[in-house]
């Protein structure tokens, strides 16, 4: 050994040893690298998926000193930067959010009667109308003019009159309650006068082709007379309902798009808002003027909206109530870009919840003394609230308020639906859309692809296994598994479009052969086996041992030809000429083309390689002598087979087939193409579905970076990718115990 | 085992008895092994006939056809003709005059989109009378409109007549001299277009970053514009030269028409300049034929896609898959060897290697989608946004890797296949025998080069399997590359003769994404569906030849370790 030294020097030896812990170094850090960035994908979406369940926050301001009157009405303009409030008496002002300085003042009671009643078209509008003490009604609008001067932010408002040049005089008692809503075709104002009761007026827009000029059309609406004092009037969208809503707490809900025969309008319906009763606190129209939230004075909170019953007929209903904690409410302050509301209470309390999501989001004092008056700014980060002569300003987190557990998996009842539904429809074109994010039906659609895919796929990739490992002659086995190994590698984009654009088509001109099929197949096979034993055995002996399969191929392709060529005689016969017709006319069950079976079928190629190779592979390494004892004792080798070697190979069978459905859930192309992807709740095989992967594939290029869209996208990557990988890590470990079990024999 | 079914034979010869012999389960076992093969060979076959007919130039046939009444001249090729019941036919309002109860239907590829609004149409057999196949029908395709069916009447230039339907050889032979002039010419304009002013673009795009990014810096004083000017100009003025010079050559061929009748007798005059190529189907011989087939072929193997996609080559798909898994294989080699050989030969063997095994081969199991969604948000947005803001300040607010391209298509997909190569690898390590790595020690190798001169060796060819499995799978894998850089046109290849020659942050074309792009996405399916048919062989024909080399490498490698153990 010595002497082996003195042939390395020193410094080569030292060198080696260098490069020898540079290597381990490296490797070890290359290799724990590797690993870790494959654990990254996991926490990656992880990271993208958790904000959507954390809760909102609420971060306190600045607080100012309020110099102005106590505000009646807040607004906040989209930088919230700019703040505009209306007094009681009429009086608004503009200020800076940032020190409550004034930026513009305006009396919009001047040159009329004192103001009554200030009401805002709706959650997001930026119309006023104000109600005057004898029985007149003004309009204004609020803008923001946004320049950028100097490379810095300018924000002019400006409050400018609407049909100024008109006199809107709804009758002679003061405005005790208004509601506005202003469309392309017209002006609607409804009000309760003093004296007088209920009043509407509709005014027609119409503009004249050739001069261009508008001219205003006035229509009075006779409304009925209702007992009780008003609180609020709503106009909802489409200017069809209108809810009256008394301080006891009850709703007169008539439909102002109709006249009734005594040439009223019609009550649709009255009935108490609480189920606990009590008087009304305050009230609000959500974002869209669809749902109508209203808070007791005992504490309760709901949201309504009209749905059509099983008759035709309209009810308001009561779609869902939050918990409030006994809050009383003194301000509903609905989003304005989302389906959620602010909820200020009498002891300054401020909650957050969102109705789709059926969510509380936030609750904590505001921290200021004082009946708060709050505005939420349009993009929903922001609040404003005067209490007590100072200007409270937070900051609200609440990114993703539309998602929670119920919205993704349960059926929830989504404004003007008639029924709770589960629906997927992430967006449309209008703003105050209610985003319908339920899983349920592409979980559906998964495992209904997933159930037809197996269906096709598991008996024959399963039946194919028993054979190829168990009967098959060796030469012949040598053959048949690089086949079956080129069909595992074909990608499903080929598969996706010979479905799509060959096999879709081809199944609908030739359903009945398909059927046909099913029955023929089975039938014909043993009908042959069973002539093939009757043979003489001089003959049989000519084809060896194990060689059935290549047999039966001629004998496939023969009875799938002859069920094909009879399919248009049978349908004749059977179906009038088109099964397809026949089934939709007689079975009333719709047929698209590009449907179940279809995927099915196309999948079913995709997993029957997974399946076969791992079924072949458990039940080729059963050791020999198991079986082999067992026709030794007699039995024939179907009943060594059955008694014998599946039960040892089952868990490698399990194994196969449980990689096998990880394949057909994950899989996206094949359903992308040979489905019409509609997201629909139907386990019908001639309909189409939408997959989880499908609906990634299509609609994540166009989601918008962090929005909620986004991040439920990847939540459905990650529900894939969890499932998939829980189902394989059952795989493996069950196939490592059979390993473990069966090596040692 | 003949043997033994033969005992059954012998004593019970009766169905019953051969059905509980279990017989027809081994029977109906078998079956499913031969319809598994016949679907795989059928759909092979499939594509294979679908793909390759297409080029084939098929003869134009001549027909009257009749419906309620009035008469139409049709000229087309028939490409499919099914059976459909009646019923079917009348729920369409179709009014039907045989007996039924199953009428023919052909599709007949007419052309003429620009006359005759459709490419193709469909007509029941019973409607047609008089089919000929007329020797002088021309069949044209162009770059716009598809292809032509007519009769040649004159070719012209310039407003000169040249030949005439007096001497068909003449006008035939001018006519095939006018396109071939044409296309030179056109080729001339194509390398002017594409490969000089392109890179004035490319170069003039350079000036402007370079311009911003000076700016960025505050070092945009007076003499970096006056040196930035005098460049641009530079260019401005060469582009200028360029503009001129392909003005003139769009006027030389502008002169060019030919006029043709259709089938209606409509006398219609054409550019050359929008001809491709023309030829007489029915005239031809079978050579000819088949050296217009093979012409045909290659140009759908080296042309570039027109008319959205649904005609020409698909050369760029090629070369755009060809790139992006050359690349994915220099990423995921390395990475995938390295995390092999730590697991295998470094990392102490235990609870937790196991694991990481387990979670690495589920990871193979992993919807594609998934890591398509991984790249998009990570690698784009995330790596991407945060290079740009690093390196490329001066492209924002338009991005330059924060956008899906080709670097991270490429990266997306090595993640994909890192498990396939890990698996692979580490099979291979651990079937080279302890011995080998034990002598080579003893010997007083170190650790390190026992790896590189032993071990490593030994594992290449499981390494190439891994490999190569991994490249079969990236080529035909299209749902992710859908999110991270896959575009249906690509202006340009990500490699040419620019700065910096590879361009990572480039869009490509991809040859998965074009079947599902050109079969689903695509206006005029009827049209491009042999197409799709083609390229869909051409990818299986491309996948199957990589998984056979690793079949045939894996099948070596076992062969040679097998001398090793004995």
């Amino acid at each position: 050994m010595t002497d082996l030294a003195q042939y390395i020097p020193a410094h080569r030896a030292k060198l080696r040893y260098i490069k020898d812990r540079l290597a381990t170094v490296s490797i070890t850090a290359g290799g724990t690298g590797v690993l870790l960035a494959i654990l990254l994908i996991f926490f990656y979406l992880l990271y993208e998926v958790l904000p959507l369940f954390g809760s909102a926050e609420v971060e306190p301001g600045v607080q100012h000193d309020w110099a102005g009157e106590a505000p009646a009405l807040l607004y906040v303009e989209e930088q919230g930067e700019v703040g505009l409030s209306v007094s009681a008496g009429g009086e608004a002002q503009f200020f800076r959010v940032e020190d409550a300085s004034v930026i513009s003042r305006r009396d919009l009671a001047a040159g009329h009667a004192p103001v009554t009643v200030i009401a805002r078209d709706s959650a997001e509008g930026r119309l006023l109308a104000l109600g005057h003490g004898d029985g007149e009604v003004t309009l204004a609008r609020h803008d923001y003019r946004v320049t950028y001067p100097d490379d810095g932010r300018l924000i002019t408002p400006s409050l400018n009159r609407l049909y100024a040049d008109q006199v809107l005089r709804l009758g002679s008692g003061a405005v005790r309650a208004l509601a506005v809503s202003d469309s392309n075709n017209g002006l609607l104002l409804v009000a309760d006068l003093d004296g007088a009761g209920l009043r509407g007026l509709r005014y027609n827009r119409e503009e004249n082709f050739l001069t261009g000029e508008v001219t205003l059309e006035e229509e009075v609406l006779q409304l009925p007379s209702l007992a009780g004092q008003t609180a609020a009037l709503y106009l909802g969208a489409g200017q069809r309902w209108l809810y009256r809503l008394d301080r006891a707490g009850y709703v007169t809900v008539l439909d102002i798009s109709r006249v009734g025969d005594d040439g009223v309008v019609p009550i649709v319906a009255t009935e108490p808002l609480f189920e606990g009763g009590g008087p009304l606190a305050t009230s609000a129209m959500l974002l869209g003027n669809i749902s109508l939230l209203a808070a007791s004075e005992k504490g309760e909170l709901a949201q309504y909206f009209m749905v059509r019953d099983a008759q035709g007929g309209n009810r308001l209903n009561r779609v869902r109530s939050f918990d409030t904690d006994g809050a009383i409410a003194t301000q509903l302050l609905p989003e304005h870009r989302r389906k959620g509301f602010l909820l200020i209470g009498r002891q300054g309390e401020l909650q957050l919840f969102h109705t789709t999501a059926h969510r509380r989001l936030y609750a904590a004092p505001l921290g200021i003394e004082g009946a708060a008056v709050a505005a939420i700014a349009p993009r929903g980060d922001a609040l404003v609230a005067v209490s007590g002569g100072v200007l409270g300003q937070w900051q609200v987190h609440n990114e993703h308020p539309d998602v929670s557990w119920s919205a993704l998996w349960d059926e929830v009842w989504y404004e003007s639906y008639d029924e709770p539904a589960y629906i997927w429809q992430s967006s449309a074109s209008n703003n105050d859309f209610e985003p319908k994010y339920s899983f349920a039906p592409l979980a559906f659609g998964t495992l209904k692809a997933a159930f037809y895919t197996m269906l096709l796929a598991a008996p024959l990739a399963i039946c194919g296994a028993i054979y190829t490992a168990y009967f098959m002659a060796p030469a012949l086995r040598r053959k048949i598994k690089p086949v079956i190994e080129l069909m595992e590698a074909l990608p499903t984009v080929i598969l996706g479009f010979l479905a799509g654009l060959w096999l879709a088509p081809f199944i609908e001109d030739k359903l009945t052969g398909i059927f046909t099929l099913l029955v023929f197949m089975p039938v014909g096979i043993l009908l042959f086996a069973y002539a093939f034993s009757r043979l003489p055995l001089s003959l049989r002996s000519r084809v060896p041992t194990g060689w059935d399969a290549a047999l039966l191929m001629p004998v496939v392709v023969l009875i799938g030809y002859l069920s094909f060529a009879l399919n248009d005689p049978m349908e004749l016969t059977l179906f009038g000429g088109d099964m397809r017709l026949w089934i939709t006319r007689e079975l009333g069950i719709s047929f698209d083309q590009r449907n179940s079976l279809v995927v099915g079928i196309a999948m079913g190629m995709a997993v029957i390689p997974t399946i076969f190779s791992i079924a072949e592979d458990a039940i080729f390494s059963v050791p020999q002598h198991l079986s082999d004892g067992s026709l030794a004792l007699g039995a024939t080798p179907w009943q060594t087979l059955v008694g014998v070697v599946l039960p040892t190979a089952s868990p490698g069978i399990f194994s196969g087939l449980m990689i096998g459905l990880g394949r057909a859930v994950g899989e996206t192309m094949i359903v992308l193409m040979a489905t019409g992807n509609t997201p629909i709740m139907d386990a019908n095989i001639f309909e189409g579905m939408r997959t989880l992967s499908a609906n990634i594939a299509v609609e994540v290029p166009e989601a918008e970076v962090d929005s909620t869209h986004y991040r439920v996208l990847f939540l459905a990557a990650f529900v894939l990718f969890l499932f998939t990988f829980v189902f394989n890590t059952i795989a493996e470990l069950v196939r490592q115990r059979l390993r473990s079990k069966y090596g040692s024999l | 085992m003949a043997q033994q079914s033969d005992i059954y034979a012998k004593g019970h010869r009766g169905p019953i008895a051969w059905f509980r012999s279990g017989e027809p389960m081994i029977w109906l076992n078998a079956a499913a092994v031969s319809i598994c093969v016949i679907a795989v060979l059928g759909l092979i076959l499939l594509l294979a006939v679908r793909g390759l007919s297409h080029f084939w130039p098929r003869n134009v046939m001549a027909v009257t056809s009749s419906y309620q009444g009035q008469q139409k001249p049709l000229l087309g090729e028939v490409v499919e003709q099914v059976q459909v019941s009646g019923e079917q036919l009348s729920e369409a309002g179709i009014e039907l005059q045989g007996p039924g109860p199953f009428y023919g239907r052909s599709l007949v590829k007419q052309g003429n989109r620009d006359y005759l609004g459709s490419d193709f149409v469909w007509v029941l057999d019973e409607q047609m009378s008089d089919p000929s196949w007329p020797r002088d029908i021309v069949v044209v395709e162009r770059l716009e409109w598809g292809n032509f069916y007519g009769q040649l009447v004159s070719v012209e230039a310039d407003g000169e007549m040249l030949a005439d339907a007096t001497q068909p050889e003449q006008l035939w032979q001018a006519f095939q001299a006018q396109i071939a002039d044409t296309l030179e010419v056109r080729k001339e304009i194509h390398g002017i277009e594409r490969i000089e002013i392109g890179a004035i673009n490319h170069q003039m795009e350079r000036l402007r970053l370079r311009e911003r990014s000076l700016q960025l810096d505050g070092q945009l004083d007076a003499a970096a514009q006056v040196e930035l000017a005098a460049e641009r100009a530079e260019l401005d003025a060469r582009y200028q030269a360029l503009q001129s010079q392909l003005q003139s050559l769009y006027q030389s061929i502008q002169g060019a028409s030919y006029s043709a009748r259709l089938a209606d007798g409509r006398v219609v005059e054409l550019p050359v300049a929008k001809v491709v190529r023309a030829y007489q189907p029915n005239a031809m011989s079978l050579w000819q034929k088949c050296a217009m087939y093979l012409e045909k072929l290659w140009e759908f193997l080296s042309d570039e896609p027109r008319e959205a996609n649904t005609e020409g080559g698909i050369f760029p798909a090629m070369f755009g898959t060809v790139i992006m898994v050359l690349l994915m294989s220099i990423m995921v080699t390395p990475f995938g060897v390295v995390a092999a050989v730590y697991l295998r030969e470094y990392a102490r063997q235990g609870f937790i290697t196991r694991t990481i095994r387990v979670a690495v081969n589920n990871l193979a199991g992993v919807p594609s989608i998934v890591y398509g969604v991984f790249g998009l948000g990570f690698f784009v947005y995330f790596v991407g946004g945060e290079l740009d803001q690093l390196f490329f300040p001066a492209a924002l607010p338009s991005p330059t890797f924060g956008t899906p391209g080709l670097m991270w298509a490429s990266l997306t997909l090595a993640l994909l296949t890192l498990p396939v190569v890990i698996v692979a690898t580490e099979e291979g390590l651990a079937r080279i025998p302890k011995s080998i790595r034990e002598g080579s020690l003893a010997l007083g190798a170190t650790r390190a080069e026992t790896l590189w001169r032993v071990v490593l060796p030994m594992a290449s060819p499981a390494m190439m399997t891994g490999l190569i499995l991994a490249v079969a799978r990236a080529a035909g894998e299209v749902a992710p590359l859908m999110l991270v850089g896959v575009v249906k046109l690509a202006p340009s290849l990500p490699v040419d003769g620019n700065y910096p020659f590879l361009h990572l942050d480039q869009k490509f074309m991809h040859l998965g994404f074009h079947i599902y792009d050109v079969g689903f996405q695509s206006p005029n399916v009827e049209a491009a569906r042999p197409l799709v048919y083609a390229t869909a062989l051409l990818l299986v024909i491309l996948i199957a030849l990589l998984n056979l080399a690793a079949v045939y490498l894996r099948n070596h490698l076992r062969e040679r370790y097998k001398s090793l153990e004995n």
